[in-house]
């Protein structure tokens, strides 16, 4: 038995090449800064090895890691929410909700309003704020072993409690610090350079295709506990692998660029409803994930006059096209 | 065959009782914490002299202080958490989701944008200018939400109901977000709105709330029976001769109304409406004709006691109770979600 066989289904994978060829010509778009610093054609000529030293610059050190962190926070924010969608069985069941986000944001706060940036910058205090949380989360959950829907309704209840010493925060914040504040717990891909974008293409790098290769047992997941322990599953314990590679995949997208809205409730139905199959396809959803986050960020620092936050065009972008897919449907 | 009545009559009789015991001991707790809510606060008015003060029509700094700030503020703690707590649960059998709160149909987020709107186009800076925007939003965005994820026949009208609220929320928030990105001075305005807070600027708001908070409460109980039918699934709640649509439409309404005069008033809780069911879930089960009187008198005690503790904690200054209420409820859920089996999720 030296063969490895994988099913592919042909929408999948018909849905899944369009996805990729809307990557790569999002990423291409997003190289150009615009027509008052470059041409397209000098884009592509400096890709091409034959630019000047400046735009060699703007390309390299400037576009690029905004580009590549789009793709790399787009990637993980898409596949934890259908993770997360996945083992919660439900189709609100997104990171957010569970309060790893909103523990990244609470240390970012600390950062930005209690302790300065020069003490702790903001990407470190979402970090440790991530981590606190889900270590949190994990010890408070234990009682006796770890159920997961036991662990996801102390989340919910942690996010409660962090979204409200988060709105203390600001709210006892002096003025400015407040709305430095404010505007980090939007999201943005502004001035991201290559200290973003190295880890999180690493992280992507790392914990997708370790996501990926337990897609199987997280469909299995979905069909419910007694099936999945039917089939052989050992379903607590892949339950937790999941979750874990879940909350890493969110606190990468969040310490980079800040809890951007939407993007990985959006993209995982959206993938489904693209492909029409039962369960969240998870490579799909990575891929639309970042399918969304670079339109939006094209659309943020391009389309719009003024430099509107990436967060902000999700939402609007992902919750319109959301809702006009859900009032379509027909079944 | 004949004997069987007997036991089952003597079964139901002392679980009426309990139940029964349950809500008269929460309604005098309640009682106590208001009366508390009234003797307590940052003037200098002690307990027994605000009674005084209420009830003799006197006038005075220190009778204004009673009635147009302790007062009001009290009723508005015991509206707001039956409203939210009983929006709570309706929300959740609607949307067949355990998670929802009423933030779910976009309810939060359509106050927002309405009053950084107001706030920030109309440039209504003063709060009885900018409230009812609040309620608009509210109502706005819950019946968009209810156009899009409803259908005739549809049987999997929950989960639409559900994603179509999401949908609404994510877009409205973030149009909030641009405004509020946007115009830095509107921020400030905004900033003392967005935080659910008892102490209003102006107790008419207060007053104007309150009759549709009665109002919603009165339909909301009413609907506890067609509830539990719906609750059991489209078809069966069909087949049993329930009109789910008009249930669901009727639900909708109660939600937009309870939520939009809270929020108008107090601005946006979030805590009350996704936990309060749940904890008294665990102890009542999932029959309406119970769950639904229990939040009315069980969720407003929640939020009176974190009001008062906001508001004697701080040196100087008071935490708002949208902040409170989660920070003495949360724990509360999550040693709760440790120990016992929640909804199922």
């Amino acid at each position: 038995m030296g063969q490895l066989s994988v099913r592919v289904a042909p929408r999948g994978a018909v849905v899944g090449g369009v996805l990729l060829l809307l990557m790569a010509g999002l990423w291409l778009i997003a190289l150009w800064p615009g027509s008052d610093v470059m041409t397209p054609g000098a884009v592509l000529s400096t890709l091409g090895g034959h630019g000047s030293i400046s735009d060699e610059a703007v390309v390299y050190s400037w576009q690029m890691p905004r580009a590549v962190t789009a793709i790399g926070v787009g990637m993980a924010l898409g596949s934890a929410g259908a993770i997360f969608q996945g083992i919660s069985r439900n189709p609100l069941g997104s990171p957010e909700i569970v309060g790893f986000t909103t523990g990244a944001a609470t240390g970012a706060l600390l950062s930005l309003t209690v302790l300065g940036t020069a003490a702790l910058p903001t990407w470190l205090g979402a970090l440790i704020g991530a981590a606190a949380c889900a270590a949190l989360i994990y010890l408070v959950a234990f009682n006796h072993g770890i159920r997961t829907g036991r662990l996801i309704l102390v989340g919910i209840g942690c996010n409660a409690i962090l979204l409200a010493v988060n709105s203390l925060l600001i709210s006892r914040a002096d003025f400015y610090d407040a709305k430095s504040a404010a505007n980090w717990l939007i999201g943005s891909l502004d001035g991201r350079g290559w200290n973003h974008a190295i880890p999180v293409a690493i992280a992507v790098a790392v914990l997708l295709p370790l996501a990926l290769g337990r897609a199987p047992a997280l469909r299995m997941l979905e069909m419910g506990d007694e099936h999945a322990r039917g089939l052989g599953l050992r379903v607590e314990g892949e339950r937790l692998v999941l979750l874990v590679l879940g909350v890493a995949l969110v606190s990468t997208a969040v310490t980079a660029a800040g809890p951007i809205a939407f993007v990985s409730l959006a993209a995982p139905h959206l993938a489904k409803l693209l492909t029409r199959s039962g369960t969240r396809p998870l490579l799909l959803s990575a891929l639309m994930g970042s399918v969304l986050l670079q339109a939006a960020d094209v659309a943020a620092s391009r389309v719009t006059e003024h430099l509107l936050p990436v967060g902000v065009v999700t939402g609007l972008l992902g919750g319109c096209y959301l809702a006009w897919l859900v009032s379509r449907r027909a079944r | 065959m004949i004997g069987m009545p007997e036991p089952a009559v003597r079964a139901v009789r002392p679980r009426v009782r309990r139940h029964a015991v349950v809500l008269g001991a929460g309604l005098i707790a309640l009682l106590a914490a208001a009366v508390l809510s009234v003797g307590i606060g940052s003037g200098d008015v002690g307990l027994g002299a605000a009674w005084h003060l209420m009830f003799s029509g006197q006038s005075g700094y220190d009778a204004a202080v009673v009635h147009s700030m302790r007062l009001p503020r009290t009723v508005l703690a015991v509206a707001a958490g039956a409203a939210l707590a009983a929006s709570g649960v309706l929300m959740q059998t609607l949307t067949r989701n355990p998670l929802a709160d009423p933030g779910v149909f976009g309810v939060n987020a359509g106050a927002s944008a309405l009053v950084v709107m107001a706030i920030s186009l109309f440039g209504l800076t003063g709060f009885t200018g900018y409230v009812w925007f609040g309620f608009l939003g509210a109502a706005l965005a819950s019946a968009v939400t209810f156009a899009l994820g409803t259908r005739s026949g549809a049987s999997s009208t929950p989960m639409r109901l559900a994603l179509a609220g999401a949908a609404v929320s994510a877009a409205l928030t973030a149009f909030t977000n641009a405004f509020v990105y946007f115009d830095t001075a509107s921020f400030a305005q905004y900033r003392s709105w967005i935080v659910g807070s008892l102490a209003v600027p102006n107790a008419t708001v207060v007053w104007q709330a309150v009759p549709f908070v009665a109002v919603g409460l009165i339909v909301a109980l009413m609907l506890a029976a067609p509830l539990n039918a719906l609750a059991l699934g489209e078809d069966t709640g069909t087949a049993l001769g329930s009109r789910t649509g008009r249930t669901r439409l009727l639900g909708v309404a109660v939600v937009v109304v309870l939520c939009g005069a809270t929020t108008a008033a107090a601005g946006p809780i979030a805590f009350v409406g996704l936990a309060v069911p749940h904890l008294v879930r665990a102890f009542t089960g999932p029959d309406h004709r119970l769950l639904l009187p229990y939040c009315t008198v069980f969720a407003p005690l929640l939020v009176l006691l974190a009001d008062i503790v906001g508001r004697v904690v701080l040196p100087n200054g008071e935490i708002q109770v949208a902040i409170m209420t989660a920070l003495l409820g949360g724990p509360v859920f999550v040693l709760i979600a440790r120990r016992k089996r929640l909804a199922e999720l």
